[in-house]
């Protein structure tokens, strides 16, 4: 990133100067995770530009959390290298710590507090200066339409409200970088444009690049710049979502893409019990 | 070579802290104080705390008071029980501490402070501190049923406040255990089943209802590396008119603190593990 293209991330402005060469702001190289004997990410090489979105698509088990998790530092990674935003996940943790958001697949705003605690504890946890925070917790429930709902407890937020005022969390310390483990698993289809409108809301705001993981293929589609498609911890293949549609054939759609390179059949090794039964329980406080 | 290529680092986005003293605190407090509203919003569940001293002190001590079989000096059995029965019922609600930090690796909680720029022993000390704050619900319970039930409770301020203080590094020694025990077995049932294997011999295996002195030799000697005995002794001595400290005060705070510092370096290294 070059300093006129993190000043765009720091005040709300359309950047101007067009991205020559841009650097990008997520690289992995021959990024590898293994679990005793079980290769979760093999070999992955991927690059983000700054403002991108970017999906991660695949069948459970393919690895996309793995390497979401690897990114936002909670796993260390077993081979090759990745750097987001500009520091190395391994060799300077906390650095990237500041400078991303995660929005976790679980609905992890906690219930227990109002949205504007919740709020409030990310700020101080990213060490948003006093004076500042009242202001810009107001201005990011404002962003995501929960101001009169602030001082409500969680608990009684609806599945979209709480997704919302999660990627408001994630978002109050201007991250250069958001990553959202399926954001929009569980909502149903309003609540999941809403999110949607949300998120490119925020990165035409803030120019942020965003990683994330999906099942929708309309979400891939419609949402993500760009995609990489998982496959047994590899990356089968990168693209727009219509360069894939193209090479799949004509009138293909992401769902065949989807299929196509990741061979259609089911994988009973992927998507553990611990796996289904995390999504089952985010679905259920959804509904 | 192509892979030592590392993208430009931006500029701070936001003005990044050292990672100071001044941070490390406030970084506590945003812990603790998180869970002081959760209980501010929902404190129904202190109230519940307060069944099983009572039933200790009403039924078990009664009884037991009439036996007159227990050496207590010049206490009475039920001023001799009680700072044992707090020092038990800060360790039943410190020793199940790790389910709701499996709750909270469940919920995605975790994983948010994990991604955060908090350090781990901020985050540990925070838990501990949120933890002894339910705890400390349990003195102002022991010391009302203290009034009820005529035990002769010390009401000089100087040894309510050791009370409290010993209330928070017993309670912060057994939520930080149950914490590391979280980490290793990371279930919400095996984190139950290790705190109820555990409570029993914690408990029995101390000074909290009987004096060290009537134990055969085996158990004394498990009696007395038991952090429980020095929070029940340092109790005993700032609590009841009368009581008296086996080991010395200075002794029990130090080996509450060591067993704290000692778990909490433990816990904030295993921490992170519970994501895995």
């Amino acid at each position: 990133m070059t300093d006129d293209q993190a000043g765009a991330v720091l005040t709300p402005a359309i950047d101007e100067h067009p991205r020559e060469t841009p650097a990008p702001t997520i690289r992995t190289v021959d990024l590898t995770k293994r679990f005793g004997d079980i290769v979760a990410v093999n070999e992955a090489s991927i690059e983000v530009g700054a403002g991108e979105i970017y999906g991660l698509l695949g069948p459970n088990g393919a690895g996309k959390s793995t390497m979401i998790k690897i990114l936002t530092t909670l796993l260390p990674l077993t081979a090759g290298q990745a750097w987001v935003a500009g520091c190395d996940v391994t060799q300077d943790p906390s650095r990237v710590r500041r400078r991303i958001g995660y929005v976790p697949q679980a609905l992890s705003a906690d219930g227990a507090l109002t949205g504007y605690e919740n709020l409030l504890v990310s700020a101080r946890l990213y060490g948003l200066r006093a004076e500042d925070r009242s202001q810009r917790i107001a201005e990011a429930l404002e962003l995501v339409g929960l101001s009169d709902a602030s001082q409500q407890l969680v608990r009684q937020y609806s599945g979209g409200m709480i997704r919302r005022l999660e990627i408001a969390q994630a978002m109050l310390h201007r991250p250069a970088v958001l990553f959202m483990d399926e954001p929009t698993v569980g909502l149903d289809p309003v609540a999941r444009r809403a999110v949607w409108e949300h998120v490119l809301r925020l990165r035409d705001t803030f120019r942020t690049t965003m990683m994330i993981t999906t099942h929708y293929m309309e979400e891939a589609d419609g949402l993500c710049d760009r995609v990489a498609v998982m496959h047994l911890g590899r990356v089968a293949v990168i693209g727009t979502p219509q360069e894939l549609k193209t090479q799949v054939g004509a009138g293909a759609s992401m769902d065949d893409v989807f299929m196509h390179f990741t061979g259609a059949s089911i994988n009973e090794s992927g998507g553990n019990y611990g796996e289904v039964l995390r999504t089952r329980r985010t679905a259920r406080r959804l509904s | 070579m192509v892979r030592s290529y590392a993208p430009a680092a931006p500029p701070a986005v936001y003005p990044e802290r050292p990672a100071g003293f001044v941070t490390f605190l406030g970084h506590v407090f945003t812990v603790a104080d998180a869970e002081i509203r959760k209980l501010q919003h929902d404190p129904v569940e202190l109230l519940m705390r307060a069944v099983q001293p009572t039933l200790w002190l009403v039924v078990f001590g009664q009884v037991m008071s009439h036996l007159r079989g227990v050496p207590t000096g010049k206490l009475t059995y039920l001023d001799f029980m009680a700072p044992g029965i707090l020092a038990q019922s800060v360790l039943f609600i410190a020793i199940f501490y790790g389910v709701s930090a499996i709750r909270e690796r469940d919920m995605g909680v975790l994983q948010k402070y994990l991604v955060s720029p908090i350090s781990r022993v901020s985050l540990v000390l925070g838990k501990a501190i949120s933890a002894s704050v339910r705890a400390l619900s349990q003195g102002v319970i022991v010391y009302i049923l203290a009034l009820l039930l005529h035990i002769h409770a010390t009401w000089q301020p100087l040894n309510i406040l050791g009370v409290l203080l010993l209330i928070v590094m017993g309670s912060a020694v057994f939520s930080t255990f149950s914490l590391v025990i979280a980490c290793i077995v990371k279930t919400h049932e095996r984190v139950m089943g290790m705190g109820q294997v555990m409570t029993m011999p914690l408990f029995f295996a101390s000074n909290a209802i009987y004096p060290i002195v009537l134990m055969p030799g085996w158990l004394k000697i498990i009696a007395t590396v038991n952090p429980l005995t020095y929070e029940v002794d340092g109790l005993r001595a700032l609590m009841v008119q009368g009581g008296t400290s086996v080991y010395g005060l200075g002794v029990d705070f130090a080996v509450l603190l060591a067993f704290s510092a000692a778990l909490m370096a433990l816990a904030a290294r295993l921490y992170p593990r519970l994501v895995t």
